[in-house]
């Protein structure tokens, strides 16, 4: 479904991407892990079209988007999730939610107001609430919830755990399962490394702007250099459920 | 007397309130201090004195004006601003690029009206004064009012009620995030400046039929009104720019029957200060609206 080829992205000569290659078929869980400034968060914005490349290909469903807008990547149903969330603070909830509708233009919608507020069930309690107000973990919520509005084919999430109490990180966790047990397609940046390997099917290992790793989750989740690098003994332990 | 010079000034605030809307959405979705929208305004009031010198009638000279100037506000964008903004320094040079498209816009005119000052004819507009609880107003400003008071609202019904202004104030919220959910900036820079034109056009033609009389050099003062109405108010604060369009309108009239003439903007503009000091952000504006863009 989406084909990344050979991707590269520099900020004023300095290299970012150094030529990453990967693939996500239709239905699969993807997670990408990486410590921070690896370039994950590149990757993402390089194939949402927000930030140029250096060199490369992307396609999504066979279709070359390489030089394609942002917006209208997005309106092919290939969504991203940024890190940080980014919802509009100035604007309700549901505003929040009903702005992702714009990347339909005539696709048909896949989710709606109540779909979105039966998986989170805070956003409708705080519909009408700016969205502003809201807590990191519902901030988050909302912003999935807006790119669910957009009718994905292809889910891009970028450290959707990012700053949440560990409480807030597994509920947003248990909705990405949820999610994609309805068949959507993700591919789910994190540096929780642990979550991101329980929940997807097969993940990469980037690191300075290279794809170092890559493997089932479950297996990747027993490697002794992925757990000495990313899951930690300690955390190991602690986290078995 | 005082509640005269009161229902003046509301009625002339609304007229502000018409010009410095549309250089404050313009300025919230972009941090661009528009320079020409005082040019735009003129060519809204030469447009509409067109229309009428050739025997159309005056409510097409309205439209004519609108569309008119909110195209030349497009176009403004579109020559001065957009590749600009490419650069990521846009804030200063959209000043200079927008002072260059004024006065490009103002020699037009000028060579159109070979430096006279054009006014509408005599019976443009019917001369009726109404007297009410003590208080004249003439038929003129009742129109005044209404068309600013419509045009707010219709401004206002679209910016926050409909899908295009959601739109709108995504962009001028986080236009990157804006962009992934869907939204074409470009499209949205387009209907902003085209709104921000037209309700210049709209007040230029006002303030032609009010003053009955019509130059090129006749948006300058309102640029600067807009300005101080805008920081007044709060920079990016649609409602802040109503509010203090309708305050500074007020003041205006008031210094004006009031005050020798030579102490009227002294006057108006320490009260201003005065405001700024106690709500430095102006009256409905928040503290991050006034910082430039961190970003490059
Ligand atoms: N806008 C930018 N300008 C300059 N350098 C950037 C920019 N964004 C990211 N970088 C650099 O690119 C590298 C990768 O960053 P990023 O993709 O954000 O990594 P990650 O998301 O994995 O933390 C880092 O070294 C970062 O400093
Ligand atoms: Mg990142």
């Amino acid at each position: 479904m989406l084909e990344v080829q050979d991707l590269a992205v520099s900020y004023r000569g300095i290299r970012a991407l150094r030529g990453v290659s990967l693939n996500v078929a239709a239905g699969e869980t993807v997670a990408l892990i990486g410590p921070n400034g690896a370039g994950k968060s590149s990757l993402l914005n390089a194939i949402s079209g927000l930030v140029a490349k250096a060199g490369g290909r992307v396609a999504f469903d066979g279709a070359d988007i390489t030089r394609a807008s942002p917006w209208s990547v997005a309106a092919r149903g290939l969504l991203q999730v940024p890190e940080g969330r980014q919802v509009f603070p100035g604007m309700s909830v549901q505003e929040n939610l009903l702005l992702g509708t714009t990347a339909l233009g005539a696709r048909p919608a896949t989710w709606g107001l109540d779909e979105v507020f039966a998986i989170f069930p805070i956003l409708r309690e705080r519909r009408a609430q700016l969205a502003g107000s809201l807590s990191g973990g519902q901030q988050q919520m909302l912003a999935i919830g807006r790119a669910l509005m957009g009718g994905p084919r292809l889910l891009l999430l970028d450290e959707p755990s990012l700053g949440l109490a560990p409480l807030i990180v597994r509920q947003v966790f248990r909705a990405l399962a949820g999610l994609k047990a309805t068949g959507l397609t993700i591919l789910l940046v994190e540096q929780n490394a642990r979550q991101a390997l329980a929940v997807s099917d097969r993940a990469l290992v980037l690191e300075q702007g290279r794809i170092v790793r890559q493997g089932a989750s479950a297996d990747l989740a027993h490697d002794p250099a992925i757990i000495a690098s990313y899951l930690g003994q300690d955390e190991a332990h602690a986290g078995g459920g | 007397m005082i509640a005269q010079q009161l229902l003046n000034g509301i009625v002339v605030g609304g007229v502000y309130a018409l010009f410095a809307l549309g250089f404050n959405l313009v300025f919230g979705i972009q941090r661009i201090l528009n320079l020409a929208h005082g040019a735009v305004f003129m060519a809204g009031a030469f447009t509409a004195w067109y229309t009428v010198v050739n025997g159309g009638p005056l409510w097409l000279g309205f439209l004519l004006a609108m569309a008119l100037s909110g195209c030349l506000s497009v176009l403004i964008e579109l020559v001065c601003f957009r590749r600009l903004r490419r650069t990521g320094d846009e804030e200063f040079g959209a000043i200079i690029s927008s002072i260059g498209a004024s006065l490009v816009i103002m020699t037009i005119a000028q060579r159109i009206s070979g430096t006279r000052i054009v006014r509408f004819p005599f019976d443009t507009f019917p001369i009726q004064i109404y007297q009410v609880a003590g208080l004249r107003i003439s038929l003129l400003q009742l129109f005044m009012a209404a068309a600013a008071f419509a045009l707010v609202v219709v401004m206002a019904w679209f910016v926050y009620r409909t899908p295009w202004g959601r739109r709108i104030r995504a962009v001028t919220e986080n236009a990157r995030a804006a962009m992934l959910t869907g939204v074409n900036p470009n499209a949205v820079y387009r209907q902003t400046y085209f709104m921000a034109g037209a309700l210049a056009g709209a007040a230029g033609v006002l303030v032609g039929l009010a003053f009955n009389s019509i130059h090129y050099m006749m948006g300058e003062p309102y640029l600067l009104f807009g300005f101080v109405i805008i920081i007044l108010g709060g920079l990016g604060s649609i409602p802040g720019a109503l509010l203090a369009a309708l305050l500074f309108g007020m003041m205006q009239t008031l210094t004006i029957a009031f005050l020798p003439t030579g102490l009227t903007n002294a006057v108006i503009f320490l009260g201003l200060f005065l405001i700024l000091l106690l709500r430095p952000h102006g009256l409905l504006g928040r503290e991050e609206a006034g910082q430039l863009r961190g970003r490059r």
